[in-house]
Parts: C-alpha cells; sequence; structure tokens
C-alpha cells in the first residue's frame, strides 16, 4: 500500500454532509426525452425525495462530460437552472466536467460546498444524452476523455486503451481471459433486478467470451452501453436534516479526487490505476474505515478490466487475485462483497455525466433499505468509485446511513 | 483537425523530437515543458531530444471499432511501445498481421499517413511502428 500524500486538516473544520434526498431516470435509450428534459425529471425526483421545496436551494452543481462535442449545446449549468425553474431567482448553477467522472466531480464539489459554509442546500445532478450523438461520432466523442494529439489521434480510443490495460495484466499476472469477464456477469446479474438499469438480461462467462469484439481481447460484453439518462442528489447539513427527517439519512463520510497521467504511455504502470489507489487510501482515511468496513462497491465497470483492478487498487484484493475470488463467488448480492447492486455501468448503464451521481442514488437506496430484490441485507457503509478515461483521475465517495 | 493544430507538431510526428530534463536526465514523449519529477528546477530548461526510431511492443490491441478516420484500415493493431531511449509511445503497428504480435516484440518507427482532414483537406503524417 503506497504512503498516500493526504492532507487532511481541514476535515475537523468541516460541517457534516448529508444526502437527503436522491432520484434518477431509468438509464437507456430516451428517443422521446431531450438532456433538459432527463436533468429536469432526475432532479424534481431528488427535490421531492428530499421533502424540501426548490426554493431551499441554495446552488445547483451539474455533471456532463459530452454536451459540448457531441450536441453542440454548452453552458449547461445555466440551461438547466433555467428549465428546473430555479433561474428566475437567480440560482448559482455550474457545471462540473470530468469526463466519466464528472457527476461524481460535481458531487465532490458541491460536497466542498456545504462543508466549507458557502451554501447550505445544493442540488448535484449528472446528465448526459448520447443517442443524440450519431453513431459513427460515438466513439469518438468518447475518446475526448483520453489524449486527443497522442493516443487518439494516432488511432486509439478509450476501448483500445482498455484492451491494452487488459492484455498486459493478464501478461504480467498470467490471469485468465476468463477472470475478466466477471464483472459484467455480475453486473447483469443485478441489472436484471434494477428497474432503473438499461439492460435486464443475465450473461454467463461464455457471451461474454464469444460476444463480438471490440478490441481485442475485450467483446461488446465487456464494454458498457451507451446510454442516457440523469441522476440527483439533495445534499445539506446535518442540522438542516435533523430538522427534516427521522431516518433515511445519508452521511457523506469521505469525497476525495485524485489525478494521475491522463495517457497510459506515460505511466510507469497501466495494471493499476495510481488515481484511485490515492483517493481511496484518502477516503478511508477521511471515513476512519478499512475495505473490510464496506458494506458494498458500486464499481466503474465502464470496460470489465477497469473494474476488476479497481477491486485491487481499493484494498479489497491483492494485486493479480481479483480474478480468483471472482470465480470463488465474491461479488453476488450474498457474498462477503457484494458488487455493483445497481447493475454497474455495464448493466445499469453509462450515461457518462450522470453515471457517478447514479451511483451515489443507489447507496442511497441501497443504505436506506429500499433496494427492492437487489437489497444488499443490512448495509452500513457503501464505497463508490467513479473513473475518468482509463483511470486519469478517481472519484471515491463513502456514505453511512444515520 | 486545422492546419495550426497539425503543423505545430510537425517536428515530434515527424521526428520522433521530444524532451529531456536537464535536472533528472529523463526523457519525454510527447514533449513537456515542465518535469513532472524535477518541477521548478526545469522550467524553462528542458531540452529538445531526438529519439530512437526503436522499441519493444509493451502492450496491443486489435481494433474492430468503426471510427470514421480510421475506417479502411480496420481491424488495425494499436500499440504501446517502450522506447529503447525510454519513453513509452502509442501507436498503430503496420506491416504484420495481430496474430505474430507479442508483448515484447522489437519494432521501428516509421514515417506513415495516418488521416486526411477531408477528402480536399490536409493529409496528417506520423509515426506507425513495423516489426524488426
Amino acid at each position: 500500500m503506497q504512503n498516500s500524500r493526504v492532507k487532511l486538516r481541514w476535515v475537523s473544520k468541516m460541517r457534516d454532509v448529508v444526502i437527503i434526498g436522491a432520484g434518477q431516470t431509468k438509464f437507456g435509450e430516451h428517443w422521446e426525452k431531450s438532456l433538459r428534459e432527463l436533468a429536469v425529471e432526475a432532479g424534481l425526483r431528488a427535490i421531492e425525495d428530499a421533502g424540501i421545496y426548490s426554493k431551499d436551494i441554495d446552488a445547483i452543481y451539474g455533471g456532463n462530460m459530452s454536451a459540448g462535442s457531441s450536441t453542440f449545446q454548452d453552458n449547461i449549468g445555466t440551461l438547466i437552472a433555467d428549465f428546473t425553474g430555479l433561474a428566475i431567482n437567480n440560482i448559482p448553477a455550474i457545471r462540473v466536467e470530468n469526463g466519466s467522472a464528472s457527476g461524481a466531480a460535481a458531487l465532490h464539489e458541491g460536497f466542498i460546498a456545504v462543508a466549507s459554509g458557502i451554501y447550505d442546500t445544493v442540488l448535484v445532478g449528472g446528465v448526459e444524452k448520447l443517442t443524440d450523438v450519431p453513431m459513427e461520432n460515438i466513439t469518438d466523442v468518447i475518446s475526448g476523455e483520453i489524449d486527443r494529439e497522442w493516443e487518439a489521434f494516432n488511432g486509439s480510443t478509450l476501448a483500445a486503451s482498455a484492451a491494452m490495460i487488459a492484455r498486459r495484466y493478464m501478461y504480467e499476472y498470467n490471469a485468465k481471459r476468463e477472470h475478466i469477464a466477471y464483472i459484467p456477469v455480475i453486473s447483469h446479474r443485478h441489472g436484471s433486478l434494477n428497474p432503473y438499469a438499461h439492460y435486464k438480461n443475465t450473461i454467463k462467462i461464455e457471451d461474454v467470451l464469444n460476444s463480438t469484439i471490440v478490441a481485442d481481447p475485450l467483446t461488446m460484453l465487456d464494454c458498457a452501453p451507451i446510454s442516457d439518462g440523469a441522476s440527483a442528489v439533495i445534499l445539506t447539513t446535518m442540522e438542516n436534516a435533523k430538522k427534516l427527517k427521522n431516518d433515511g439519512i445519508v452521511r457523506i463520510k469521505a469525497s476525495t479526487l485524485a489525478s494521475d497521467f491522463i495517457s497510459l504511455h506515460s505511466r510507469d504502470n497501466i495494471t493499476s490505476f495510481r488515481s484511485t489507489i490515492e483517493a481511496s487510501r484518502k477516503a478511508y482515511k477521511m471515513a476512519k474505515l478499512e475495505p473490510k468496513d464496506i458494506s458494498f462497491v458500486e464499481l466503474h465497470d465502464a470496460y470489465s478490466i477497469f473494474g476488476m483492478i479497481a477491486l485491487e487498487d481499493l484494498g479489497f484484493f491483492r494485486k493479480g487475485e481479483a480474478g480468483k475470488y471472482l470465480e470463488e463467488g465474491y461479488g453476488n448480492l450474498d457474498s462477503k462483497l457484494p458488487i455493483n447492486p445497481s447493475g454497474g455501468l455495464k448493466a445499469k448503464g453509462h450515461p457518462l455525466g450522470a453515471t457517478g451521481v447514479g451511483q451515489v442514488v443507489e447507496s442511497v437506496f441501497q443504505l436506506r433499505k429500499q433496494a427492492d430484490k437487489r437489497q444488499v441485507s443490512d448495509p452500513r457503509y457503501a464505497l463508490t468509485h467513479s473513473m475518468s478515461g482509463a483511470g486519469g483521475s478517481s472519484i471515491i465517495h463513502i456514505l453511512e446511513v444515520v | 483537425m486545422t492546419i495550426p493544430r497539425f503543423w505545430r507538431e510537425f517536428e515530434h510526428r515527424y521526428r520522433l523530437i521530444g524532451t529531456k530534463c536537464p535536472s533528472c536526465g529523463r526523457v519525454y514523449f510527447p514533449p513537456r515543458d515542465v518535469c513532472p519529477y524535477c518541477h521548478r528546477e526545469s522550467v524553462g530548461k528542458m531540452q529538445k531530444y531526438e529519439l530512437k526510431n526503436t522499441g519493444k511492443i509493451y502492450s496491443f490491441t486489435v481494433v474492430y471499432q468503426d471510427i470514421p478516420d480510421f475506417k479502411e484500415l480496420k481491424p488495425y493493431i494499436m500499440a504501446i511501445v517502450e522506447m529503447d531511449d525510454g519513453p513509452k509511445i502509442t501507436g498503430q503497428i503496420v506491416d504484420a498481421s495481430p496474430e505474430e504480435i507479442k508483448i515484447g516484440m522489437p519494432v521501428k518507427a516509421v514515417f506513415r499517413r495516418i488521416r486526411e482532414e477531408s477528402p480536399s483537406g490536409i493529409i496528417e503524417y506520423g509515426y506507425k511502428f513495423v516489426p524488426i
């Protein structure tokens, strides 16, 4: 475990930040809804769930990765403020962009704002509208997360990056190709129980191995789908929350972000994500918890190999050993470490900017025991892991029901 | 890509010109203005450095995706090559079939057409790799 450069002097001075409302749209193809309609739907659900009025909200933080490059719509913060009906009150509204981790980054910003005392109650949302992007452009839009000049220009893509990581991982750890296929199988099993999920079908290891090749050795079923969707949570102080609710308050125990070299070629090692290691070490320290305390994890399995490596970098398994544990049944809802009870990015769907907030929405439902058929038994602490590009940055949230 | 955006990288894309930090001696490609290890020590002092064109395959994949710029090449081999001078570079492997590619295989950089801006736009050249 590397020595984390953690400075947490400010932790003792910050206010307790809690989530009092959570909501999301179904993830999937929403031909009938625009970006702004999706965002408004998720936002209103979170507000209703919190039992507050929109006038109680002091600021909006919205995660979105690609509206500019995919649909030529920028200034998303203002757009959402406008169509949630809050611009009439001149509410501060900011779009946060951090690749696929844009939603989690927006939550990190919202957390800082409430913890610091700048705002008391904020709406944090994430939205992406990928089915408005012409199919031939979609890979290129997503490749905006890697180095355009020195990776994508030469023909690399995010999927190619994941595939090169997978190949190197198999080479260094003598891992079997089948091991990498466990995460999508687990995600689909859980996604089949989630009404918000893009895909409801279950899959087997052989289905993953025999699916259409995207970037060898990875197939279509190693890759998360192109989804539309939006998700939102309401943050406030513990003091405010207690005036509103007696139970179901979820405290943010840790919110951390760490970066790494954007391109794979600049890193000494591509079989581990330094950003995930650093952000999670910092998060455990902030939450005063260890990996063994975590009740379940929502992983950034945009590609199967990302989820597998993250399990090791988050400290759940030693390097090169995730496959072995997954084979033994880790990851299932009734196992020691339930993975992606929501269905993960693979089955629940991956509307880039909405994904990170969506992981937190699921965690809130789980911690409040409102997750119906996919409920993890008696969860106490949830960990969400969101990542941009091929590990260019990682964002960790640890949540606790109070 | 507009002409200026491509033009300003000519020497890097055509001749593998990177930078070297005079403080720690590390070589970088693509070029950097700041050495991530030496920070202020390196600012304003990074030197141009022409890489030898040889290296070894660090990892690779065969891409089957539909990308407008590379449609006619599909499927093509993408790799990260560890150069003999130190830095790793992302580029395509050409003049080879996927079955013969292995991690550790020696390759050299060659000058090739990468993509074209549009049917009437500029043709963008750069490096690809071939097995030695």
